[in-house]
C-alpha cells in the first residue's frame, strides 16, 4: 500500500466559531518520515489527533490504511489504534504504572503472552536506557525520562505509522539527537514516522524527510528552513539600563 | 497465548485505574444496602414460613360447640353431633375434646370450680375435613345445626385467616422491599461506575488510544467494583448474620405458638447465603452496563 493516509478538504471546529484546522489536504506514503511544523496554535496537535483517531473531522475526508476513517465504526477503532503509535505531547503516562507496566501496556491490551511482554519491555528499557528505573512510577522520573517511557510505549509494539507531538520538546539537545535518531531507526525499519516539533536544525538531520507546514489551520507551503536566529539582545540592554 | 498468561496480563493492566479514592465509600454503601436486605429477607422467609404453616393448621380444620348449659343434654347433644359427623363422607376425622383437658385449659381464667361441672362448659369436637373447600364446611355445619341446635361450627380458616392474610402481605411487603434495595444498589453503583469513569478519562482515554476495546475497559472496572462490593458484601453478611442469630435465638425463648412458625428453614439459609453473591454479580453487572453505555459516547 503506498498511501497510508490521505487527507481530502478536511475542516476541524471545536465548538462554535473559527475553523482550527481548514481545507487541509495531504497524502502520507508508507514508509516515509514526515515534520510537521507550524507555529504554537497552529493546529499541529488538532491535526495529529485526527490522525491517530482520537477526534472525528468536521468535514472533510480521511482515508486511513487504506479504509474510510470518518464513517469508520466504534468497534474497528481499536484495531486501527493498534497499528498507530503515539507520542502524546504531554506524554499520557498512567500514573499508577511503573515505567515498566506503561511501556507494556499495549502488548497487554492485544493480549500477547506475559514471557514475551517481558522480554520486549526488557529489550525497550535498555533502548531508551532506563533498565535501572524499570519500577519507577513516573512522577518519580525527570521530564526527559518521561517522555523516552512514552516514546518507548507508542513503539513497542511495531505500528505501522507512529505519530509523534512535539516528542523532543522536553528534552536537552543531546537527548533529543538520540530519540530522533531513534525514530530514524524505527523508519529505516519500515515505519511511516509523522513528527510535529518546533526544532528546525533536527529536520536537518533526516536525508529524505518530507515537511509538512501549517499556518493558523491551513497547509502552507513550507518556507526553508532559516538560519540559526542571533539570540536577542537583553532587555536590558534594550532599555538602556 | 496461553489462558493463565491472559489472566496475568489483564491483571497487571486493571491496576490502571487502581487509585480509586472513593472507592470504600462503595463499599460501604453495599455493606449496608446488603444488611438491610438480608434483614428484610429472613424477615420475609421467615413470615412466608409462619403464613404457610398456619395455613396447613388451618385448611379443613373445624372445631364445632354444643353450647348448652345442663351437662346432660350437651353430652347426649355431642353424642348426636359426633354421629352426624362421622356419618359425613367430607369428614376424614372427628374427635371429641374430653372435659378434662377442657376444663384444664380454663383453669387459669376460672379457677378450680371450672372443674366442678356446675359451670356450664361446651362440649368441643376437633374436625378434620378430606378437603379444605368451602362447599365441605357448608355441607358439614348443615348437617351438625340439623342434629342439634346448640351446636356450633368455628372454621379455623375463618377466625385465623386474617392473621394469615396479614403474614402474607408482610412476605410479599418484605419482597417488593427487597426489589427496591436492588434497584437502590444498581442505581448506586452505576452512579460510582459513572464517577469512576469520569474521574479516569484521561486514562480511559490513553488505554483507548493503544487499542483497547470497551469491553477491555469495561473489565477493568468490573474488577474494581467486584472488589469494593465484595469486601462490602463480606462486612454486610456478618453483620447481618450476628442480627439474624441474636433475633432467632429471642424467639426461639419465646416458646409462643404463633412465633413458633417463625423459623428459616434449609431453602431459606441457601437463599441468604446466595444474596450476597447476587448482590456482587448486580454489582458488577450495573458497572458494566453503565460504562459501557458511557464509553458509547466517547471516540
Ligand atoms: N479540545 C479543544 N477545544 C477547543 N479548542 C481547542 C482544543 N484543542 C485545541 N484547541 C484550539 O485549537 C487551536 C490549535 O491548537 P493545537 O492543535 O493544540 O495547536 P498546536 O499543537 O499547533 O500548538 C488552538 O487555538 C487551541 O486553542
Ligand atoms: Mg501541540
Amino acid at each position: 500500500m503506498a498511501n497510508i493516509v490521505q487527507f481530502e478538504n478536511v475542516g476541524l471546529r471545536y465548538g462554535a466559531g473559527e475553523e482550527t484546522l481548514c481545507d487541509v489536504s495531504f497524502t502520507l506514503r508508507s514508509g516515509q518520515f514526515y515534520f510537521l511544523t507550524g507555529a504554537s496554535g497552529a493546529g499541529k496537535t488538532s491535526l495529529l489527533r485526527l490522525l491517530y483517531l482520537a477526534q472525528r473531522p468536521s468535514r472533510g475526508i480521511i482515508r486511513l490504511f487504506g479504509e474510510d476513517a470518518v464513517i469508520l465504526p466504534r468497534d474497528r477503532l481499536p484495531g486501527f489504534r493498534r497499528r498507530i503509535g503515539v507520542v502524546f505531547q504531554d506524554f499520557r503516562l498512567i500514573p499508577h504504572l511503573s515505567a515498566a507496566d506503561n511501556i507494556a501496556l499495549p502488548l497487554r491490551v492485544a493480549g500477547m503472552a506475559e514471557s514475551e511482554i517481558a522480554r520486549a519491555v526488557r529489550e525497550m528499557l535498555a533502548w531508551i536506557g532506563l533498565t535501572e528505573r524499570a519500577g519507577a512510577r513516573p512522577a518519580t522520573l525527570s521530564g526527559g525520562e518521561q517522555q523516552r517511557v512514552a516514546i518507548a510505549r507508542a513503539v513497542i509494539a511495531r505500528p505501522e505509522m507512529l505519530v509523534a507531538d512535539e516528542p523532543t520538546g522536553n528534552v536537552d539537545p543531546v537527548m533529543a539527537e538520540r530519540l530522533l535518531h531513534l525514530f530514524h531507526s524505527l523508519h529505516r525499519l519500515g515505519t511511516t514516522v509523522v513528527m510535529a516539533t518546533h526544532d528546525w536544525h533536527l529536520i536537518d538531520r533526516v536525508p529524505g524527510g518530507h515537511r509538512l507546514h501549517l499556518d493558523r489551520g491551513r497547509l502552507v507551503d513550507p518556507e526553508p528552513v532559516p538560519p540559526m536566529p542571533e539570540p536577542p539582545p537583553s532587555t536590558l540592554v534594550r532599555s538602556g539600563l | 497465548m496461553t489462558r493463565g498468561s491472559k489472566r496475568k496480563g489483564g491483571g497487571a493492566e486493571a491496576r490502571a485505574l487502581d487509585d480509586v479514592g472513593g472507592a470504600h465509600v462503595m463499599s460501604w454503601v453495599i455493606a449496608i444496602m446488603l444488611f438491610l436486605t438480608l434483614l428484610t429477607a429472613a424477615a420475609g422467609l421467615a413470615t412466608a414460613q409462619a403464613a404457610g404453616a398456619l395455613d396447613r393448621q388451618m385448611a379443613g380444620r373445624l372445631t364445632v360447640q354444643i353450647v348448652e348449659g345442663e351437662a346432660q343434654r350437651r353430652d347426649a347433644a355431642a353424642t348426636r353431633v359426633l354421629a352426624v359427623l362421622r356419618g359425613q363422607s367430607d369428614v376424614a376425622r372427628a374427635t371429641p375434646v374430653p372435659q378434662a383437658d377442657l376444663a384444664r385449659m380454663l383453669q387459669p381464667w376460672l379457677g378450680n370450680d371450672a372443674a366442678a361441672a356446675e359451670l356450664p362448659v361446651p362440649a368441643l369436637i376437633d374436625v378434620d375435613l378430606d378437603s379444605d373447600g368451602g362447599d365441605a364446611v357448608r355441607r358439614v355445619t348443615a348437617a351438625v345445626t340439623q342434629a342439634s341446635a346448640a351446636a356450633r361450627v368455628d372454621s379455623h380458616a375463618t377466625w385465623l385467616g386474617p392473621v394469615g392474610r396479614l403474614l402474607d402481605t408482610a412476605a410479599w411487603l418484605a419482597g417488593g422491599i427487597i426489589l427496591l434495595m436492588l434497584g437502590a444498589t444498581a442505581a448506586v453503583v452505576m452512579l460510582a461506575a459513572r464517577a469512576g469513569l469520569e474521574a479516569h478519562r484521561g486514562t480511559i482515554e490513553v488505554i483507548h488510544m493503544l487499542g483497547a476495546t470497551d469491553r477491555q475497559v469495561a473489565r477493568l472496572f468490573q474488577r474494581r467494583i467486584a472488589l469494593d462490593a465484595g469486601i462490602g458484601a463480606g462486612v454486610g453478611s456478618v453483620m447481618a448474620a450476628v442480627a439474624i442469630w441474636i433475633v432467632a435465638r429471642q424467639v426461639g425463648a419465646l416458646e409462643s405458638q404463633l412465633l413458633g412458625g417463625l423459623t428459616l428453614g434449609a431453602r431459606d439459609l441457601a437463599m441468604l447465603v446466595a444474596l450476597p453473591l447476587g448482590f456482587v454479580a448486580l454489582a458488577v453487572l450495573a458497572a458494566r452496563l453503565a460504562v459501557l453505555a458511557q464509553m458509547r459516547r466517547m471516540l
